[in-house]
């Protein structure tokens, strides 16, 4: 029993033992909770990509060597520590690791999280403890078309974007296809891809016909047998919100059977895979990056600098994760700042830079984020999809169209899904 | 009649895959009696160093059609320096403990590889074309099926029937029979059971990164790629009964033949037709389809 | 008696908790309350354990009593956290009853893997339910205790006691179960069903029994657990949940009823602190950790503490 005792109680001891911030003459450090895949397949795609821009970003504001608006050294003067923790686990695991930032690392703001279902979850927390906190990539609408929040931002648009730009593409280039197939993997994302999609299809043509939904597992990795049953189906164009490794096992198998040389495909996430798999992709697939980023980017002072960074420190190009995770950052800089300047020059308290970030616009390496709809908390974007074309053995894209923020996203207070029911009625 | 050939077609190949991945678990239980969580691990071994290697290969343009050589000897290779380090390092000394102890150490071992394949790879995906592409296609009714599938279902038949004969056929079979029915007796008579059982786990684990490498070229290996397996290989082994060669051949075929009806009649259940499938059959026979007669210890 | 000692001990350490709670920090608390559920979750799995029963599934009704906190509070308006704590124990026995009939008549591996493919059922049943939120799952509204819907300040601690409450007279419900003649026949049945029979005990009933309160057990852990972090989703039904649960379980020992939530609170911190040592290779360092608990203590940390008495 005495044993007992001191074990618990050198436990608790060990824990309680708080970080004392050293005071000094510059101002103190702004402390950031990032939280991002490390492990498990969504790492590669989202996880590491998002944590090497948060690095390179965050290093790169310390120093000043942003172009302006974002030229201040840090967040308004003060320098940027990053406190990284891995996404992976279960969402009773994340609302831990979301606490224990808070309140044992004692983070000033909090950006992360790819999944939607953890993004839920840790919402109303973030509201419990009064912490800003930054969403960064995950897609579901239902946030803040559920809630309001006060503390909780995000300034990725959400996934309605994808499936409905996707639809508006599809009918633009292709206006005299009779029919639609379905393959996307057998959850949330994948469902609220497919029907997104499936409806705004109905609306846009209602004659359209659904050949078949397919809905394997979350990293089965095994489709010989759906893209069977897609060849048979032999619609005019295929869906698919597949990514990484998913997307690339799809077009590694699909490709001797001549998948989507029959059928046009429509990879709404297929920037992930556009590059390594350039020789499985027949010319003329659709391509999307959940948005203006990677190749769709618009050309910018901002994204010249942001892209060659990126390639220097890291052989890569920046992929939509990265963009999302960099533009996460500076949104957040800016509010500081903004809060910054009306508070007297004086560090800003949560409420101040939530207060500021509310309703914002301002411009990433991907172009216009516009916090306009969810009373101010969620960010809208122009979407962009091309065609894939393979000159010379190199990947591009070509019959790029790019359609408005406004004419993508629902408007304020309308729920992504009736807004496509309803006729995408502004 | 058009859409059931494809059905089979689709199921086959499904089953050979699932029968390499669960051919070395139900050996490895058959003989040892511990459920191994690293299977998952091995798997994903031999996929990375398949990837790794044949990938190399190629780079250096060598010539691809010996790409499937290489694929089968990165899986022996990177089994030969895992399995028995495994094994004689720590197994070997759990044998006496409870076999849900035994089960754990397995899972935390496999938590450790995982790791492991992390620091050695890293995350991002690898793949490797060529040996897929090589091939070519042919056709089948009025769909286009790749070779390679071909070849998976040969390595099936040939590990299948090759583990049967050596089983049946060979003396060191018949010892390991023996080790299977009783570990106690086989000692009492002379039979070395550590030397069987560090042969067996090997093997058996070898099978696993045999799946994986020649599933390499077909998939983007990635972190995780092991873990489904687990799940899937026992779900197979236990429809078919533990411990059995042909229980492990069924339970594939049907398992491979329901879930491709199923993809192609009703998509909306293949998430869980698996587990019903297993349900099931436990229902109305226990033991799996062909279980092991064991007598009652009073 | 041993079996009041050991109650005694768990007694005071959750008055202790209790006490404790105003000056511990709130992380603290939460991931107190966390291992008080899972704690109880594996007090089922103990149960079961005892008797030679491994299962690989008790997340199975972990999710189901979560998912009855949740939707009672958001669909029929029920708050009440004790009253949620019930239903889902409820709910889970009832489940357990009639899938106990078709249980009760496995051993070893395959009573395992049945009831790891009955969770995965239910998994594969709750992403389908895009009305259930699929994988997204849905929040829950804060509970209420008899009525007062606890303040952003006091409802961790609320929460907290509450948990103790449950979970000790739970594990006080389980200890006296234990000395009866059911309850005995646990050791009984792992060592020789045969000899059982013959002896006229029905070890179908038993396990039957046993199968349903440790069901029930999980209810109430998941309903407490949903409360605690305000989320729920099809994960909770996943295998690796109940991997995670039969971990804790191990780990601890099957010596005592007290063992399971020390387990639990043991795994949660090894688990935080893997994630804020090495973010990179949290795996590694977790397997690592248990490898060696087990390596050098095989029947589980509740050993430690039964070495200092048996002497």
């Amino acid at each position: 029993m005495r044993g007992l005792r001191k074990l618990a109680t050198a436990v608790v001891a060990a824990f309680a033992v708080a970080p004392i911030s050293v005071l000094a003459q510059e101002p103190a450090a702004v402390k950031i909770g990032v939280i991002t895949f490390l492990s498990g397949p969504a790492a590669s795609p989202f996880g590491v990509p998002a944590r090497n821009a948060a690095e390179l970003v965050t290093e790169l504001l310390n120093a000043g060597k942003a172009p302006a608006p974002y030229a201040t050294k840090g967040f308004g003067g003060a320098q940027i520590q990053t406190v990284i923790i891995d996404e992976a686990g279960s969402s009773t695991t994340q609302v831990t690791e979301y606490r224990n930032l808070v309140q044992r690392h004692n983070v000033d703001v909090v950006i992360g999280y790819v999944s939607s279902g953890n993004c839920i979850a840790v919402a109303p927390v973030a509201e419990e403890l009064k912490k800003l906190t930054n969403f960064f990539d995950c897609g579901t609408p239902r946030i803040f078309e559920d809630a309001s929040y006060k503390y909780v931002f995000r300034t990725s648009p959400t996934a309605t974007m994808d499936s409905v730009g996707a639809a508006l593409y599809v009918k633009d280039a292709k206006p005299k296809m009779k029919s639609i197939a379905g393959l996307n993997q057998n959850y949330a994302w994948g469902q609220d891809s497919w029907g997104d999609f499936e409806a705004s299809m109905k609306q846009l043509l209602p004659a359209v016909e659904v050949k078949t939904s397919q809905m394997p597992k979350l990293f089965a990795g095994q489709y010989n047998a759906e893209i069977s049953t897609l060849l048979g189906a032999k619609a005019d164009v295929i869906h698919s919100s597949f990514y990484d490794g998913d997307l690339e096992a799809l077009l590694l198998q699909a490709a001797p059977r001549g998948l989507f040389k029959k059928s046009t495909g429509i990879l709404t996430a297929g920037e992930t895979a556009m590059w390594k798999l350039a020789a499985q992709i027949p010319d003329g697939t659709v391509l999307g990056a959940r948005g203006p980023f990677g190749p769709y980017a618009p050309k910018s002072e901002l994204n010249t600098w942001y892209d060659k960074e990126f390639r220097d420190r890291y052989q890569v190009p920046p992929t939509y994760p990265s963009y999302q995770m960099t533009q996460a950052i500076l949104g957040v800089k800016l509010a500081w700042e903004k809060a910054q300047a009306a508070n007297g020059g004086k560090r800003p308290s949560t409420e101040q830079v939530a207060a500021a970030l509310e309703n914002l616009t301002f411009e990433g390496p991907g172009g216009t984020v516009k916090m306009a709809i969810g009373k101010g908390h969620q960010a809208i974007m122009e979407t962009v999809y091309g065609m894939s074309k393979v000159v010379g053995g190199k990947m591009t894209v070509t019959n790029i169209k790019r359609y408005p923020a406004e004419k993508v996203n629902p408007p304020e207070g309308v729920k992504s899904a009736d807004w496509i029911k309803g006729g995408f009625k502004n | 009649m058009e859409q059931i050939l494809t059905v089979i077609v689709d199921g086959i190949i499904y089953s050979a895959w699932l029968f390499v991945a669960a051919i070395g678990l139900t050996l490895i239980y058959g003989v040892m009696k511990i459920v191994n969580l690293t299977h998952g691990s091995f798997y994903a071994l031999g996929a990375y160093a398949a990837a790794s290697f044949t990938g190399a290969w190629i780079a250096r343009g060598y010539p691809p059609m010996l790409s499937y050589v290489v694929l089968l000897a990165s899986a022996v290779i990177i089994t030969l320096v895992f399995a028995p380090l495994i094994e004689r390092g720590i197994l070997r000394f759990m044998y006496a403990k409870d076999e849900v102890v035994i089960l754990l150490i397995t899972y935390a071992l496999f938590l450790i590889l995982e790791d492991v394949i992390k620091l050695i790879w890293g995350v991002d995906p690898y793949f490797i074309a060529e040996p897929y592409a090589l091939l070519g296609s042919f056709e089948f009714g009025e769909m286009t099926y790749p070779t390679y599938n071909l070849i998976l279902v040969g390595i099936a038949v040939i590990s299948g029937a090759g583990l049967t004969l050596l089983l049946r056929g060979t003396r060191v079979g018949k010892l390991l029979r023996t080790v299977i029915h009783d570990p106690e007796v086989s000692r009492a008579m002379g039979i070395n059971v550590d030397r069987y059982y560090l042969v067996t786990f090997t093997f058996g684990s070898m099978l696993a990164a045999v799946g994986g490498a020649f599933t390499a070229p077909t998939v983007s290996v990635v972190p995780g790629i092991g873990v489904e397996i687990i799940v899937l290989s026992f779900a197979v082994i236990v429809i078919g009964g533990m411990g059995s060669l042909p229980g492990a051949a069924l339970g594939a075929v049907i398992v491979g033949l329901v879930r491709s009806a199923a993809i192609h009649y009703a998509p909306a259940v293949e998430l869980f037709v698996i587990y019903f499938v297993m349900a099931l059959v436990l229902a109305f026979r226990p033991r799996g389809l062909f279980s092991l007669a064991e007598p009652r210890k009073i | 008696m041993k079996g009041d000692r050991t109650l005694l001990i768990l007694g005071i350490v959750l008055l202790a908790l209790v006490l404790a709670g105003p000056v511990l920090p709130q992380w603290a608390m939460f991931l107190a309350t966390i291992a008080i559920a899972k704690g109880l979750v594996a007090l089922g799995l103990l149960l079961q354990l005892r008797a030679g029963l491994v299962s690989f599934g008790q997340a199975l009704y972990y999710c189901i009593g979560a998912y009855t906190a949740g939707t009672l509070g958001r669909y029929f308006g029920i708050s009440d956290m004790l009253l949620q704590m019930i239903c889902g124990a409820a709910v889970a026995a009832f489940i357990a009853f009639i899938l106990g009939f078709l249980l009760a008549r496995y051993r070893g591996i395959f009573y395992g893997l049945l009831s790891l493919a009955l969770s995965m059922i239910l998994y594969g049943l709750l992403v389908k339910s895009e009305a259930l939120g699929s994988t997204d799952g849905i929040n829950i509204l804060p509970s209420t205790v008899f009525g007062v819907r606890p303040d952003q300040a006091s409802v961790r601690y609320v929460v907290l006691v509450a948990g103790c409450a449950v979970a000790f007279l739970a594990t006080l419900l389980v200890n006296r179960y234990l000395t009866t003649p059911l309850g005995q026949l646990a050791a009984a049945i792992k060592d020789n069903e045969i000899r059982v029979e013959y002896m006229g005990a029905s070890v179908r009933e038993a396990i039957h029994v046993k199968y349903v309160i440790a069901a029930a057990l999980s209810g109430i852990g998941g309903a407490l657990a949903a409360t605690t972090v305000g989320h729920i989703d099809p994960d909770m039904a996943y295998w690796t949940t109940s991997g995670e649960f039969l971990f804790i379980t191990i780990l601890a020992g099957t010596g005592s009823v007290v063992a399971p939530f020390l387990g639990a609170a043991i795994f949660g911190i090894i688990h935080t602190v893997a994630y804020d040592l090495s973010p990179n290779t949290w795996q590694m360092t977790l397997g690592i950790a248990l490898l060696l608990v087990i390596v050098f203590l095989p029947e589980g940390l509740w050993s430690l503490f039964n070495r200092r008495k048996a002497a």
